[in-house]
């Protein structure tokens, strides 16, 4: 894949944001796709000390296409072939040195392509096929309940 | 002088890579030292205690000076920095072979590895106990390399001073804490306080040095666990000696105050905390581990000990994996281990104090899958995470359904409280939250002597694991003239007096966005906007980290009124305010607490709590 051709997607990915952006994307319901808008606060239907349930949203977008937007956290190792997507900038974690210590309210991305970082108060807007269950990063080890597979993004 | 130090210290560096320290070294630089600060601290010990020798030493754990209660298990270890021959190792303890004195064999480890990297050879002998006080010399040798260390070996009475212990930590508590909590809370009138908080009644009784073995300064989990087990240790490690090998779970592991205390009694134990139950403090009073992050194993530390009483946040790590909010990485249910082993389970303030009506004697409460939230958020603001877990109960609740179900028991408690949240806003420069949560720690003591007015035979103990670089120089006034937040500021005569109210008696200011507020400062921190102006949407956020993991000023204050970008002092990496080396106030009262005077090491402190409890006898006849 040549660089040319990273730069295109992301021109296309801006351009197709771009047509809606200035309207809300996510609440216009302009198209198709912005139907399948999904924010932070709708991930989980109950919230509890025994465990999280994720909405009927999520249960239904499962294995299709959405768009989340959010804040790009670093990655977690510079390997990483995935990104996490967090409801605000990835900021205060005192002495965390584990993967468990990340909030439950994230969803792990895995980029189609390559793509660059982008500033960490950037808000962002990734889309991709939603995917619901446990899995482990063979990679890294990091688990994860919720992924956008597929993904691309761009700035909002 | 300085050169031979330099060449020390160049010297080391290489022999320490070689030593595989490298491990230890990302939650190092998270603290904010660089490999730099740590070898020239590591040169200067070596220095101390032998010169030409160090270049050869062996490491010795327990180390040089180490405290020992009769009778409780410890791991000894030897590391060699090259791969030596088993015949060669020499260990005597006082001069004599050291089979006579630990009274089993060594085991022989040819060589320690770091992934490929040979790191040379070591002995070892786990849960070996000393039952004759006194002090031992340990003296190595294998080929070049030599090592002498010294340890002090202490019994106790064979009679307890007292039948319970209440400990209470501020985690992070510093004197600011204190002195704002009792200004907010109580008031001020021509310089002398409208009230007096429950601490302010507990005597002083001795100042806490609280550095760790590869630093001077510290962490919450070295520091309990210097306090829990007697030994100080490295920053990030509990109930054990930093070995130099990868794996966190192998280290050479010392007694913690609740397992001496099943050993020795049998007496109930119970940890209480508004933190989540792995997190280091209450870690420290039951595990063993290298790596404070190690949460899914502690979880399962906890339930090895067993305290009667375990009250906090952290359920996600009971969770098995596959249920969403699990942080695990296995199938084990600790919420259904615990369960079959006779715990009732409470989840919220409800079911808390439903369970403390039942005679079982043994309650689990998890009110937060993580850290629970502050008290200026849960019972004032309504902010954090409080909407989705609204009825967690305050560590008041907590401590009082603690000494009811403890105190059940005929051979009396030991009971360990953290007010978590005054290190956890201290982190983040958020004063109002860290002071709010240090007046509920106080109405927390307030409980614990209540109850030691009713059950005279119980020592109390008060103080901070360590401290953080806060301090109080005066107020902001909104009623000043201009916009310029930063002349607001009032200093000196100035600063006038604060105008919180408490109209309805509970203790807490009303509000604590007054107009004349007290002005609380770090004296380190990253980048960040100072706002002058309590944080009431949510916790404040200092800093946000960028792509290349450095922290940068959150663009979310900058566009407060009047806020002001204070630019950071520590290494970018560091995410927020840092602790302070600063010595902790330790306060005490009750029997034992006599044992309490001037300046302590953390780990001496154990020795007190092991006299009052008489742990060098056995009491389970």
């Amino acid at each position: 894949m040549g660089a040319l051709e990273m730069v295109d997607r992301r021109q296309m990915l801006k351009t197709s944001l771009g047509i809606i952006a200035g309207l809300p994307l996510l609440i216009s319901g302009a198209t198709a796709r912005a139907e399948n808008g999904l924010s932070f606060d709708e991930l989980y239907g109950k919230v509890s000390v025994l465990g999280l349930e994720f909405s009927d949203k999520v249960k239904w977008l499962n294995g299709q296409e959405i768009a989340m937007r959010g804040f790009m956290a670093p990655p977690l190792r510079a390997e990483a072939s995935f990104f996490v997507l967090t409801e605000v900038p990835m900021s205060i974690c005192p002495f965390c040195s584990t993967d468990a210590d990340w909030p439950d309210n994230i969803v792990v991305v895995y980029l189609d392509e390559k793509q660059t970082f982008t500033q960490p108060s950037q808000t962002i807007e990734v889309r991709g096929t939603l995917e619901m269950g446990s899995w482990t990063d063979p990679d890294t080890g990091f688990v994860s309940l919720l992924r956008i597979r597929q993904a691309e993004y761009g700035t909002v | 002088m300085r050169s031979d130090l330099g060449a020390v210290i160049t010297f080391l560096s290489l022999h320490c890579h070689g030593m595989g320290l490298s491990p230890n070294l990302y939650a190092t630089q998270r603290r904010g030292f660089s490999m730099r600060m740590l070898l020239a601290a590591f040169a200067a010990t070596t220095i101390l205690s032998g010169g030409v020798q160090a270049a050869h030493a062996a490491n010795v754990f327990p180390l040089d000076r180490a405290t020992i209660l009769t009778g409780s298990p410890f791991d000894f270890k030897v590391e060699f920095s090259s791969v030596v021959k088993p015949e060669d190792v020499k260990i005597t303890v006082n001069g004599q072979d050291y089979k006579s004195v630990f009274g089993k064999d060594v085991e022989f480890v040819a060589e320690e590895k770091n992934k490929d990297k040979v790191l040379g050879s070591a002995v070892v002998l786990r849960a070996l106990t000393i039952a004759n006080a006194g002090d031992y010399k340990v003296e190595v040798s294998a080929g070049p390399e030599t090592k002498s260390v010294t340890w002090n070996v202490y019994g106790t009475a064979a009679q307890p001073k007292a039948k319970n212990v209440i400990f209470l930590i501020g985690d992070g508590l510093s004197v600011a804490h204190r002195t704002a909590a009792r200004i907010m809370a109580k008031g001020m009138t021509e310089g002398k306080a409208n009230g007096r908080l429950a601490m302010d009644d507990i005597p002083p009784a001795a100042f806490i040095g609280t550095s760790a073995t590869d630093a001077v300064a510290t962490d919450s989990a070295n520091t309990m666990s210097a306090y829990m087990t007697g030994h100080k240790t490295a920053v990030n490690a509990i109930g054990v000696y930093a070995d130099r090998t990868p794996d966190s779970l192998d280290d050479p592991k010392v007694e913690t105050y609740a397992e001496a205390v099943r050993r020795q009694t049998k007496k109930s134990i119970g940890i209480v905390t508004t933190a989540e139950v792995q997190d280091a403090t209450p870690a420290a009073v039951v595990a063993h581990t290298r790596k404070r992050g190690d949460k899914a194993e502690i979880n399962g530390m906890l339930f090895d000990v067993k305290p009667d009483v375990l009250l906090g946040g952290g359920s996600a790590y009971f969770l098995p994996q596959a249920t969403p909010g699990s942080k695990r990485k296995d199938d084990k249910d600790y919420i259904a281990l615990f369960k079959d082993a006779g715990y009732m389970l409470a989840t919220s303030k409800a079911e808390l104090a439903t369970a403390s009506g039942t005679n079982t004697g043994k309650i689990l409460g998890l009110f937060h899958t993580g850290n629970m939230d502050t008290t200026l958020d849960r019972e004032f603001l309504k902010k954090g995470t409080t909407a989705k877990f609204p009825d967690q109960p305050g560590l008041v609740d907590m401590t009082k359904v603690a000494l009811d179900t403890l105190s059940k028991n005929p051979d009396g408690f030991f009971l360990m409280v953290e007010a978590a949240n005054i290190d956890k806003m201290s982190h983040p420069l958020d004063w109002d939250r860290a002071v709010v949560d240090t007046i509920e720690f106080d109405k927390a003591i307030a409980a614990a002597r209540e109850f030691a007015d009713k059950n005279p035979d119980t020592l109390i103990v008060v103080s901070g694991d360590h401290t953080h670089g806060v301090s109080i120089i005066g107020t902001v006034n909104d009623e000043k003239p201009g916009d310029d937040m930063r002349e607001k500021v009032g200093t000196y005569a100035e600063a006038g007096f604060p105008n919180y109210t408490d109209e309805n008696k509970d203790g807490y200011p009303d509000k604590v966005d007054v107009t004349k507020r007290l002005f609380l400062n770090a004296n380190n921190g990253p980048d960040h906007y100072e706002t002058f102006r309590p944080k009431l949407e949510n916790p404040f956020v200092p800093a946000i980290q960028n792509e290349k993991k450095e922290y940068v000023a959150n663009e979310a204050y900058k566009d407060v009124p009047g806020a002001v970008l204070v630019t950071g002092i520590i290494p970018k990496s560091a995410d927020s305010g840092v602790h302070a080396v600063d010595d902790v106030v330790l306060q005490a009262a009750g029997p034992g607490s006599e044992g309490f005077r001037g300046y302590m090491e953390q780990s001496d402190v154990y020795k007190v709590l092991a006299e009052t409890f008489a742990l060098g006898a056995k009491q389970t006849n």
